[in-house]
């Protein structure tokens, strides 16, 4: 298999394995939340538990109190910058864009591409400066599993490789674009199995915690 | 009932596990805030007090029996079974190190209701035969004397009639069509008489009816604590018989946090229907009245005093402006600790660990985090308004040599009280 061939492959039914899986996964991971279902609440409501749900799925993405904010310091910052970061990388970029018109039919308007390579060196500088955080913080380092480490890489590596693919370092940029579609490829299974899956499941925790909340009449 | 073993256990924490829990555990992505907020791990550093970690077997019988790539890995036997000795070693961190003061759940960043879970894991815990000595015994008395620390009626009783000479006020039991049936915690009629007396003579003088019944007085629930919902809707069953019984309006639960959470949140759903009745903490009572001009106060407290928040008023049950309400009232010197209201620190004795021998030594390194606040604080007098904080802030002053009195904020209020002329209806 020559490069090209590679290529085409990684575009092609390794893209297709890889997006169904995903889709795949992501709903039954959902169907195995959901289906575990809840009992009926009878105690009388002081507040809307709808409000407090969606007040919390908006708040906990703001900074929290400022004495949390500041005993967690740098886990906060730097889980801002790496989720802005990969934000703006994985929906702001026009190559990005075009490949998902090209798949859903339409698009939006692209940041330029030298302000999002940018960002990627800055997500990929914040994602090693929380691993290391990880790795000497004595709870982080004590709850994390050898998954979470691989989770780490699958997210660090399509970065590394759009970024080497686009800035033509050590291979030819055809089988590094072929190794960084392949590495989103990787993403993508694990995606459903790991913790991954909180990019979608913590809107739902979310909602019931606030839902709870706002039962109760608590706002934070 | 049959003998407590490890499947029982098992069975229980499937039994529990819903659709909240198994979105809590799949968003969890270990970034440690919840220690973080948590006293028992910032007083006392142990990554294994980390809240998320105390929930680790639960968490696996979740993976092993309700997602797929857990049972693949079961069948496989690459799944590492939940042992008894996991759960004999988890105990002290699921009882004694936890008082469900609900910190954790405030502050994670994906949303995880911590609390919650553990609530949820204490259940599998006490059908394993892992709840701690304390609590079982707590929740025997509770049961079959009908109070966790084993006071009895004609104790009720005594001071009923003590109060009634002192102060002329009658202190009726089983009124029938009360507004307002008045429940108690054992604390308070041991340790705390004052509460009794100033709850009557709040409610007599704004001329409301209220009761006291014979059948049930006691609002504590230690099935709450231990875990044991059939436990907890035993206890709860007696207070919604008494209130239906009496056919009161309102039943008033105690200065006490959990038997709020018991009464108000959980209880309905342990009998498994609404109430007929409203479930109120005194504090929200006082206030009401406070609004509608039966509860005029007179004089101010010279003393500089903060209050402390009870966790189940607070941030799980959501009364928070009231008691500050009240304060104002009374007190022209009233500051606020740091983090207060919402995000309280619990007093470090709450969700079962004062009734639980084996945490005494913890609750009091996690009582640091309250002196910390008190010590930026300098003030003259702490004021609270439940009997278990009350009790363990007690006990952490004078174990630190702090000078410092703790008092209950509706005695507080009973001691500025006007007198009304235009009674009616009082009993």
């Amino acid at each position: 298999m020559n490069e090209v061939d590679f290529l085409l492959w990684v575009k092609g039914p390794a893209f297709t394995f890889a997006a169904v899986v995903f889709i795949a996964g992501v709903a039954l991971r959902l169907f195995e939340i959901l289906s575990l279902g809840r009992k009926q609440n009878f105690a009388v409501p002081k507040g809307n538990p709808m409000q407090g749900g969606l007040r919390e799925i908006w708040r906990r993405s703001l900074p929290v109190d400022k004495p949390t904010f500041q005993r967690s310091l740098f886990t906060i910052v730097g889980g801002y910058v790496f989720h802005i970061g990969l934000f703006v990388v994985i929906l702001l970029l026009g190559a990005h864009i075009a490949l998902i018109r090209s798949v859903i039919g339409f698009g939006w308007p692209n940041l330029p591409t030298p302000l999002v390579d940018a960002f990627a060196v800055i997500t990929m500088l914040a994602l090693l400066a929380v691993l290391a955080h990880r790795l000497r913080h004595p709870v982080k380092r004590f709850l994390s599993t050898p998954t979470d480490y691989v989770v780490w890489g699958a997210t660090f590596l399509p970065l590394l490789t759009g970024y080497m693919a686009y800035h033509h370092l050590l291979l030819s940029p055809q089988l590094m674009l072929a190794l960084h579609i392949l590495s989103v490829e990787f993403l993508l299974v694990i995606f459903p199995f790991t913790k991954l899956m909180h990019t979608f499941t913590l809107f739902l925790s979310r909602w019931y915690n606030g839902a709870s909340m706002g039962m109760r009449g608590v706002k934070s | 009932m049959s003998a407590l073993t490890l499947e029982r256990g098992i069975n229980e924490f499937k039994a529990q596990l819903d659709a909240p829990m198994a979105s809590f555990f799949s968003s969890c992505v270990s970034c440690g805030m919840c220690a973080e907020a948590c006293l028992f791990y910032t007083e006392n550093p142990d990554p294994r007090h980390t809240p998320i970690y105390k929930l680790e077997p639960m968490r696996r019988v979740w993976e092993q029996e309700y997602t797929l790539v857990g049972k693949l890995k079961k069948a496989l036997g690459l799944g590492k079974p939940v042992t008894d000795a996991e759960l004999a070693e988890w105990q002290e961190l699921v009882y004694n190190n936890c008082s469900l003061c609900g910190r954790c759940s405030a502050v994670c960043p994906v949303g995880n209701d911590i609390t919650y879970m553990i609530r949820k894991m204490r259940e599998g815990m006490v059908a394993s035969g892992h709840a701690p000595e304390g609590l079982i015994g707590a929740s025997t008395r509770a049961v079959q004397i009908g109070s966790p620390m084993g006071v009895k009626l004609p104790a009720l009783q005594a001071q009923v009639k003590h109060i009634e000479k002192a102060t002329g006020m009658a202190v009726p039991f089983d009124k029938e069509g009360a507004e307002y049936l008045l429940m108690l915690s054992s604390m308070e009629i041991m340790n705390y008489p004052e509460y009794l007396e100033a709850v009557g003579k709040i409610l007599t003088n704004a001329g409301k009816t209220w009761t006291l019944s014979t059948d049930c007085f006691e609002a504590t629930n230690s099935g709450i604590q231990i875990g044991s919902s059939d436990i907890a809707r035993e206890l709860v069953s007696r207070v919604v018989n008494a209130a239906e019984k009496l056919k009161v309006k309102t039943v008033i639960s105690p200065e006490c946090g959990h038997a709020y959470t018991a009464l108000r949140w959980e209880g309905p759903n342990l009998i498994g229907r609404p109430y007929t009745f409203a479930a109120k903490h005194i504090v929200e009572v006082l206030d009401e009245l406070r609004v509608q001009g039966l509860l005029q106060t007179e004089g101010f407290e010279e003393a500089k005093l903060t209050f402390h928040d009870p966790c189940q008023l607070v941030r799980r049950g959501g009364v928070i402006q009231q008691p500050r309400n009240l304060l104002n009232l009374v007190a022209k010197n009233f500051v606020e600790m740091s983090d207060a209201g919402a995000m309280n620190w619990c007093c470090g004795a709450g969700g079962g660990v004062s009734a639980n021998e084996d945490a005494n030594e913890v609750k009091m390194k996690a009582f640091q985090r309250k002196k910390k606040q008190l010590d930026e604080l300098k003030v003259d007098t702490l004021v609270t308004a439940c009997a278990n904080c009350r009790i363990q802030l007690e006990e952490g002053l004078e174990e630190n040599e702090m000078d410092l009195p703790v008092v209950g904020l509706t005695e507080m209020i009973a001691e500025h009280l006007v007198e009304r002329e235009d009674k009616g209806g009082a009993s």
